[in-house]
């Protein structure tokens, strides 16, 4: 069996009474891209903040790269990259900037640093916009940058929290092109999203519903197991069946 | 009118609903009195004096009296001849000495005016020019009061004018100050924090496409906090009244209508403010840079405006809070009455139609 | 008299046309979607109709009023719901809908009829403050502030970004429930599988409606065959698929590959095959709507 890049035993967090996630047991394998899905509220922000070592769980147990959540939280992050859709890139730098802070802070040396550049920017045909601000870029190609940059320390996982929403048809699928890119050098990709369509192209999806987890498999798997058609008719017979 | 109300009802909702706000509101001004009052000001009381009354007759009683009476002033001891006065100096206690010649009644009396000695440690100079102050203010009042029992025109000392001298730091000055810092914080700050809010959430689009008057949707959000600044303002003037026994010798209707045309006057920068501005950051650096701190450095709150270069003399004119602090000192230390203040109050009402009109033309009825 | 006539309208921010040349109409009671992603312009052409943004140039009536001059009339007969979440956080779900009865003089209780379907799902939270509520269920309150004037059209701007694909379903539904009054609806999203739900759509992208037709008018149209391959490595397929010379696009769709080719599917399989991939599944594939957007993004953006 190959090495497990995330796993989790039971983790909680609760809030209060009210229990975000709860006792959710689930295991990556390294290089897997693994799609979490779940509908809003379900607590999928919750978990990715707590493997992230962004939050304290409330009890369980859980391992990120080999490293401890709750102790080696510091370890945790020089080993992962972070993508959000709300917060990536800062609009008022040019995209050189953006490649040059985000390598400073991961602590690559500024040779390595310029090699990344020029690396980046040819594989996104970026080159002629090196100089441009952040925020005269196109948005779906600054969801690419922002791929681009949060794996620029060459991480072991990747978490992507909604990197596609809004991001026009053909930019979506070059982002996934990405994806199953870094994949293929081995790099986890841990990804949440709201198109169903994506989560096909996952190797295993896990679905939360009301903190836990209710469905996880692979998407074949999952289809067959609810008699559906696609991974939209999967989704709603799960997150329907809860009321 | 129903719409108007249910939208100050939803105002009122935010305001006691953030608690953050709220203490800002209610703690500041509180805060800002006892911090002026106690902390910062020079303010010096129960300072010992002694006298030297060659005259001893019930003038010079009365006024010995009347200086001790005050909560500045302690008597120490009586001092028998000039000899003394400079070992009581010495012993460290005594702050102030004054001397009463000879025939002090007399003087006063028949030849209309009469003249004392006040000598104080100039070890200190502040506390000495002080001390002088409050002595000369006292002396003053005392002359005033034989003069109107006398019928007759009375001089003690010539420099009565010193009680509105505004280097003399007292907590009366500060109690204006103070006041027109609180009401430019509430009313121009908040009301612009309040507007750029919605136009941050998003509800403002919402607002302009509902059939409401852009006129109505400004007053709406304002009038919460004209009430709240009024109430904060009566607050501060008890306090001031209270803890620092701050008169208020001019008319209270007077100084209240007054307190409410600063509110317009702050609450109409603010609606510029935010007419010009997209976000509460924005709107927030702005009436920080741009209100605040000229309140508190030129309006003549903290630094004097008579010691400041000619220049920022010349600006000082052009902001509402040198106006407003003009007024209360006039209405509540010298009891002046309309006619005396009806230039700055003038001035004051000519900026507020201004912005107020300035504002309204900048207000949009789109989003850009 | 159609409700909602769009003729020509331009619109230009600094050096970016954001509207450019746009020009549609909406039937009476017809449910029309603008399908485009981020930054197509949605957002401004529906601040221009709801009269909150003034067009460069060209025309848009909305019930036969003009968006410039009887901006105050449309005003009251519009209910518009902002694409960014647009509420009160902090007042409860009650206060807000109270709150935007009110201020378009009417009391909830008036028009209750309208929203009781749709309120009753957030009645239970009906006391909690609207920044707490999950983003389906903002939405639906969204929707029902928009709607409690009884307005005569709706506005509609990306009511489902960013909501879970059950609430998306919930909130297409009672869509559909509210054009059976009879109320014509102009909504936008950038989810190309919602297009499918609405009776004519508008294609956008960079400021610019590529096509207008019904779904089914729209994929019928769309004369280029498309195949779906599938294998056991998918990464490679698409990279080997690609840098065949028969293959002209290849995109991920799914769990298969939509590829269009100049040759039959045998020909590229033969060389698959040969290049060690295994599972190969080829099948012919019907077009979506989604696969006629990236065609007509492909025309668009290449020079012609």
């Amino acid at each position: 069996m190959t090495q497990s890049a995330i796993t989790t035993t039971a983790l909680t967090k609760r809030f209060g009474n009210f229990i975000a996630t709860n006792a959710i047991t689930f295991d990556v394998a390294q290089g897997e891209i693994f799609g979490f899905l779940g509908a809003n509220g379900a607590g999928k922000t919750t978990a990715m903040r707590m493997l992230c070592g962004l939050l304290r769980p409330s009890s369980g147990e859980a391992r990120v790269a080999g490293f401890d959540i709750y102790t080696q939280t510091e370890k945790i992050k020089q080993r992962i990259g972070y993508m959000s859709q709300k917060f990536s890139l800062y609009e008022d730098l040019t995209v050189k900037e953006n490649i040059r802070f985000y390598g400073g802070i991961y602590g690559l040396s500024n040779r390595q640093i310029r090699d990344k550049t020029a690396d980046l920017l040819q594989r996104l045909s970026l080159e002629q916009e090196g100089n441009m601000l952040v925020k005269a870029l196109p948005l779906g190609w600054k969801q690419k940058l922002a791929f681009s940059i949060a794996v620029i320390h060459d991480p072991s996982i990747v978490f992507l929290d909604e990197p596609t929403g809004g991001v026009d048809p053909i930019t979506r699928r070059q982002f996934w092109d990405l994806i199953y890119e870094s994949a293929a050098k081995g790099v986890t990709i841990f990804v949440t999203t709201h198109y169903m369509d994506e989560a096909e192209y996952c190797n295993r999806i896990s679905i939360m519903v009301d903190g836990k987890i209710k469905a996880l498999d692979t998407p074949a798997a999952l289809k067959k197991q609810y008699g559906a058609d696609t991974m939209n008719e999967v989704f709603l017979q799960l997150a329907r069946a809860k009321s | 009118m129903k719409q108007f109300f249910e939208f100050v009802k939803k105002e009122c909702f935010h305001i006691f609903r953030d608690r953050r706000t709220l203490i800002i509101l209610f703690g500041m001004p509180v805060v800002l009195i006892v911090l002026f009052g106690f902390a910062i000001t020079n303010e010096i009381r129960h300072a010992r004096v002694a006298v030297l009354d060659y005259s001893q007759d019930a003038l010079s009683h009365g006024l010995v009296n009347k200086i001790t009476a005050s909560t500045y002033f302690d008597l120490a001891e009586n001092l028998r001849s000039e000899k003394d006065i400079l070992p009581a100096f010495r012993k460290g206690d005594i702050r102030m000495v004054i001397v009463i010649p000879n025939g002090f009644s007399r003087d006063f009396i028949r030849e209309r005016k009469a003249s004392i000695q006040l000598l104080t440690d100039a070890s200190d100079p502040n506390t000495a020019t002080t001390l002088i102050n409050y002595a000369n203010a006292i002396i003053g009042r005392y002359q005033q009061e034989q003069t109107n029992l006398q019928h007759l025109p009375l001089t003690i000392h010539p420099e009565v004018r010193m009680v509105y001298n505004p280097m003399l730091k007292s907590v009366f000055l500060f109690v204006p100050g103070v006041m027109t810092l609180i009401l430019m914080l509430v009313c121009a700050m908040m009301t612009s924090i309040t507007i750029t809010r919605e136009k941050e959430l998003g509800t403002m689009e919402i607002l302009l496409v509902s059939p409401l008057r852009p006129m109505l949707i400004i007053a709406g959000k304002v009038v919460p906090y004209v009430l709240l600044s009024f109430f904060i303002s009566i607050i501060i003037l008890c306090l001031g009244s209270w803890i620092f026994g701050m008169p208020v010798k001019g008319s209270i209707l007077l100084l209240l209508s007054a307190c409410g045309l600063f509110c317009l006057t702050a609450l109409s920068l603010g609606i510029l403010i935010s007419s010009l501005t997209n976000s509460q950051q924005t709107a927030m650096m702005v009436s920080m840079m741009g209100l605040l701190l000229p309140t508190i450095l030129l309006s003549g709150f903290v630094y004097p405006i008579e010691s400041m270069p000619v220049p920022l003399q010349i600006v000082s004119n052009i902001l509402p809070a040198k106006w407003f602090i003009i007024i209360l000192k006039d209405i509540m230390l010298k009891g002046s009455g309309l006619r005396q203040i009806a230039l700055p109050m003038g001035i004051l009402g000519g900026m507020t139609c201004f912005f107020l009109i300035v504002s309204l033309r900048k207000f949009k009825i789109r989003l850009s | 008299m159609e409700p909602i006539v769009v003729q020509n309208i331009y619109k230009q921010f600094g050096n970016v046309s954001a509207l450019h040349d746009i020009s549609f109409t909406v039937g009476p009671g017809e449910l029309f979607g603008l399908i485009g992603p981020d930054g197509a312009g949605k957002s401004t052409l529906f601040r221009i109709l709801a009269t909150l943004l003034l067009a460069d140039k060209g025309k848009a009536m909305v019930n036969g009023l003009d968006v410039v001059k009887d901006y105050r009339a449309i005003r009251r007969q519009v209910g518009y719901m902002p694409g960014k979440f647009s509420l009160y956080q902090d007042l409860t779900v009650e206060e807000n809908l109270h709150f935007f009865a009110t201020i378009f003089n009417t009391t909830v209780k008036e028009n209750y009829d309208l929203i009781r379907d749709i309120y009753e799902q957030i009645a239970p939270f009906k006391n909690r403050p609207a920044g707490k509520l999950s983003g389906g269920m903002k939405q639906k309150l969204a929707l029902c502030c928009a709607l409690v004037h009884k307005p005569s059209v709706l506005f509609l701007d990306e009511p489902t970004t960013g909501v879970d694909p059950v609430s998306r379903k919930e909130f297409w539904d009672m869509l559909q429930r509210l054009k059976e009054k009879n109320i014509p609806i102009l909504v936008s999203t950038p989810y190309m599988d919602e297009a499918t739900l609405c009776d004519r759509v508008a294609l956008m992208q960079n400021g610019a409606i590529m096509q207008i037709d019904t779904p089914p008018a729209i994929v019928a149209e769309f004369r280029t065959k498309i195949w779906a391959f599938k294998s056991d490595d998918m990464y490679r397929l698409i990279r080997d698929l690609r840098a065949h010379p028969e293959v002209k696009t290849c995109f991920a769709f799914g769990e298969f590959l939509h590829v269009t080719m100049t040759a039959g599917p045998e020909e590229v399989s033969g060389s698959l095959t040969a290049g060690g991939h295994t599972g190969l599944v080829i099948k012919p594939a019907n077009a979506g709507i989604e696969d006629v957007f990236m065609a007509l993004m492909q025309a668009q953006t290449q020079p012609v």
